[in-house]
């Protein structure tokens, strides 16, 4: 982008427009014949992976944005609906929300990339700024898009961050006022954050032309920190760099896909698939895992103005970044202080992620405090501190002295792994007595699904069966509200024909209206209709039910879970293990104990159940042996009728995952295959510059 | 993007009868989108709030600035936690006031943070009583 191009295309046609509009040359010097240093490499191909994320989230948003409907009364229920009905609209959805946590997993590695290699030190510091408001950018799109599904989360999330602004002396609660519209998080919230939650991006993908465009000025950083001066030390752009980058998108959608088709909540909070409820806070709220550092620091500190402001600085800070370390080598290849400390900071991040998930009392406080010193204290006195004191290691003269010289010796960064393994062993010490802490209130006993693991399906029979029990025995509390008739035919669901649905659905009374005489009337159910709700609405069911409404069953599976602490997380990602919600469920359904152990009070007109929070629930016994006559010989016991209904439960929750997982499998397929060639195509291209 | 009018008009003043809460019980109405805790203390409630020096508190105002004279036993008020905006659980934590899950905050039973990251009491709405038994909130 320096300079005219001296470009000129062939074709004749082109060069009309390339003397009236010189586009070509610009794509042909940005992109094609742009020098780029020979010694790159993986972690630089991160830009290009985050590209294509941006391209990736403005694309499925804009499909997703034709379904959605932003009103507080039927946003959750609008996005239910891409999900169920929507032609593919699971796995945009899917795309659209992982695509969000990729997108952050990938700006954190470009991000801890320029801070390892000094990408941010003269001449590129307004490249390094951009960068910085592009992520500031990222962080208000990646809040307002979590509002949208307006579940419990995204409407405390948006009360907490919101709530944020009021620790501004004098000015506060205007400014909170005119974000929510309203007297509180309500509609118009919704509605303002559903239109920036569109304008933002496109703000985005224009700081991104700038930062390019800084960046083709200034030229890129390499691993060596040197500047290229002949031509011996770059290749062109395309195809060395385009290939490359190629390569490396394809093995991060390896990644991406893992989440899209196998583990689709892995990221997301149970919590934000019950609706939105303003009178009821969540017991332990959490933002989104890529504030989680930040929120940490922001909990760390009791006084609300100086946490907020600790908070907002631990990201500004970033911005002075270049002025803040000013050693003469950029790259942390050659600084052996620098590069331990870089590693100890990246693990006082990770930590204090960790910790912002916690609740915030006892140790975890008396961590986040010692962390957040040890974040401010990285930019503020380790990185000015090692500009003054540190020898760095003699840098090579040029590129190519440094790529010839590859096979020199590598010091071992001793400290910083002794550091690491301290750190990550007092972690693990923690967690187990968290573990331990834990054992106390029984978490529920794992279970066999026929519908876990990459190529599970649900077992038609005990899906039948739990649509029986669920008709015979919850239905008469509990509503199923996200399912209509038809779904009972569909493919992936109990296998029932669409005459058989359309039977079941005449059984039941439909209230349809108002007629020509204006009367509202009721008629049998047509396969179109949902499920009917037992009662009216929340405060009948409330008041029939001693004041705990049950709730509706259709997404009960994925709205509830329990926890799973340090290392288990880490385990569940390799082994795909995500049937909390199930293995809950069908926990409480047989977690009924007449004898209520001792230190336990049991309020009047609640029920002692082992696997319930608190024990005490209000619904009483459901199930007891023999209550409902199974047809194909099934065991009539409770532990049977607790594993049907759970996986009629688990269907009704995701109508479409066989989809989910068999369109999985054939994607992995396309990528593996996709991503060899890709690696074989740029080792050819690559032969000779190595 | 200030409050629309129809926004303006539904945060009208709202009448609560407060005959039916038996002492020592609380409600929970909305105000504004805001919920609104009317409790109605017990003599040893109110006592434990009068009790505690003022001066010690961290956002310092007697029980009797937060309550209606003559009619201390009803206690009035935002159930806004003013940390960041959760709502605090009546009845819980260790002042026997409220407790909010979200960070922390311990509030007596006068409203007024005692323990956590709150920096301020639980606002008090602006209120009166209209007869002995029903109160205007706004």
């Amino acid at each position: 982008m320096s300079g005219p191009s001296d470009y000129q295309p062939s074709n004749p046609a082109l060069q009309w427009i390339e003397r009236r509009l010189p586009i070509f040359g610009l794509m042909h010097s940005s992109f094609v014949a742009y020098p780029t240093p020979r010694n790159l490499n993986y972690w630089w191909t991160f830009g290009a992976i985050l590209s294509f994320m941006l391209g990736m989230q403005i694309l499925t948003g804009v499909i997703l944005a034709m379904h959605y409907t932003p009103n507080a009364d039927l946003a959750f229920k609008s996005v239910e609906l891409i999900v169920r009905d929507v032609n593919y609209g699971w796995l945009l959805r899917n795309m659209h929300a992982v695509g969000a946590s990729m997108f952050f997993v990938a700006v954190y590695v470009h991000m801890f990339r320029g801070l390892y290699y000094g990408s941010y030190k003269e001449p590129r510091e307004v490249l390094w700024i951009l960068g910085v408001i592009i992520y500031l950018l990222m962080m208000a799109t990646g809040f307002m898009g979590y509002v949208l599904p307006w579940g419990q989360m995204s409407f405390w999330g948006a009360t907490v961050i919101t709530n944020l602004f009021s620790a501004i002396p004098y000015v506060g609660e205007s400014i909170v006022t005119l974000l929510w519209g309203g007297y509180s998080v309500g509609n118009p919230t919704l509605n303002r954050f559903f239109s920036l939650h569109y304008l933002l991006p496109f703000v985005i993908a224009g700081v991104v032309v700038l930062h390019v465009w800084a960046l083709h000025v200034a030229g890129q950083n390499n691993p060596d920190g040197v500047e290229p001066k002949t031509e011996k030390d770059t290749v062109p752009f395309t195809p060395h760099a385009t290939i490359k980058d190629m390569f490396g998108v394809s093995c991060f959608l390896l990644l991406y896909a893992w989440f899209i088709f196998y583990m689709p909540n892995y990221l997301g909070d149970a919590d934000n698939y019950i609706p939105a409820n303003p009178g009821v806070t969540p017991p332990h709220i959490v933002p989104e895992w890529y504030y989680l550092p930040f929120y940490a620091i922001l909990r760390s500190i009791p006084n609300k103005l100086a946490g907020v402001i600790a908070m907002f600085g631990a990201i500004i800070i970033l911005c002075f970044l270049p002025w803040l370390d000013s050693a003469r080598t950029r790259s942390s290849k050659y600084r052996p202080l620098a590069k331990q400390f870089f590693w100890i900071f990246v693990v006082v991040c990770i930590l204090l992620g960790y910790l912002g998930a916690q609740p915030p009392e006892g140790i975890y406080v008396v961590a986040g405090r010692v962390l957040t010193v040890c974040y401010f204290a990285y930019f503020l006195i380790v990185l000015p501190l090692l500009a003054r004191i540190e020898k760095p290691r003699p840098v090579p003269n040029s590129i190519s002295d440094a790529v010839l010289a590859k096979t020199g010796s590598r010091s071992t960064p001793m400290v910083s792994t002794a550091i690491m393994l301290a750190l990550a062993g007092s972690l693990f010490a923690g967690s187990i007595d968290s573990a331990k802490a834990s054992e106390g209130s029984d978490s529920p006993p794992g279970n066999k699904w026929s519908f876990s693991g990459p190529f599970g399906t649900f077992d038609r029979g005990a899906l039948q069966r739990g649509l029986k029990v669920y008709k015979e025995v919850c239905a008469s509390c509990h509503g199923l509200s996200y399912i209509a008739f038809r779904n009972l035919a569909e493919p992936g669901g109990p296998g029932y024909s669409v005459a058989q649905a359309a039977a079941f659905a005449s059984d039941y009374k439909v209230k349809d209206g108002p007629n020509d005489a204006g009367d509202m009337f009721e008629r049998p159910g047509r396969a179109a209709d949902y499920f009917p709700s037992p009662f009216p609405n929340e405060q009948a069911a409330r008041a029939a039910n001693g004041g705990a409404a049950p709730p509706d069953l259709s997404l009960i599976t994925k709205a509830r879970s329990y926890k799973r602490g340090f290392p288990w997380f880490i385990f569940d990602f390799f082994t795909q293990y995500q049937e909390q919600g199930p293995d809950y469920v069908t926990a409480v359904l047989q977690g009924y104990e007449e004898k209520v152990p001792e230190g336990v009070t049991i309020p009047e007109g609640s029920y002692y159940n082992k696997y319930f929070p608190g024990h005490a629930i209000k619904m009483p016994k459901p199930l007891s042996d023999g209550q409902v006559t199974y047809d194909d010989g099934s065991p009539a016991t409770v532990a049977q009728y607790a594993k049907d209904v759970t996986t009629f439960l688990m269907w009704t929750a995701e109508p479409h995952m066989e989809a989910r997982k068999r369109l999985g499998f054939q994607v992995f397929v396309f990528l593996i295959i996709f991503a060899g060639l890709m690696y074989f195509t740029k080792k050819k291209v690559w032969a000779d510059s190595h | 993007m200030n409050p629309d009018a129809s926004t303006i008009a539904a945060g009208a003043p709202i009448e609560v009868d407060l005959s039916p809460i038996a002492e020592g019980q609380d409600i929970k109405v909305f105000w504004r989108g805001k919920p609104i805790y009317i409790s109605h203390r017990t003599k040893k409630q109110i006592d434990e709030a009068r009790a505690v020096s003022v001066a010690s508190l961290p956002d310092p105002q007697a029980d009797e600035a937060r309550v209606k004279s003559g009619h201390e036993q009803w206690l009035v008020v935002i159930g806004i936690c003013t940390h960041l905006g959760c709502i605090p659980i009546a009845h819980e934590g260790s002042y026997d006031g409220f407790f909010c899950p979200c960070h922390g905050s311990v509030y007596d039973t006068s409203g007024r943070i005692r323990q956590g990251p709150a920096p301020s009491n639980l606002a008090v709405p602006p209120y009166q009583f209209v007869s002995d038994t029903k109160i205007q909130i706004g």
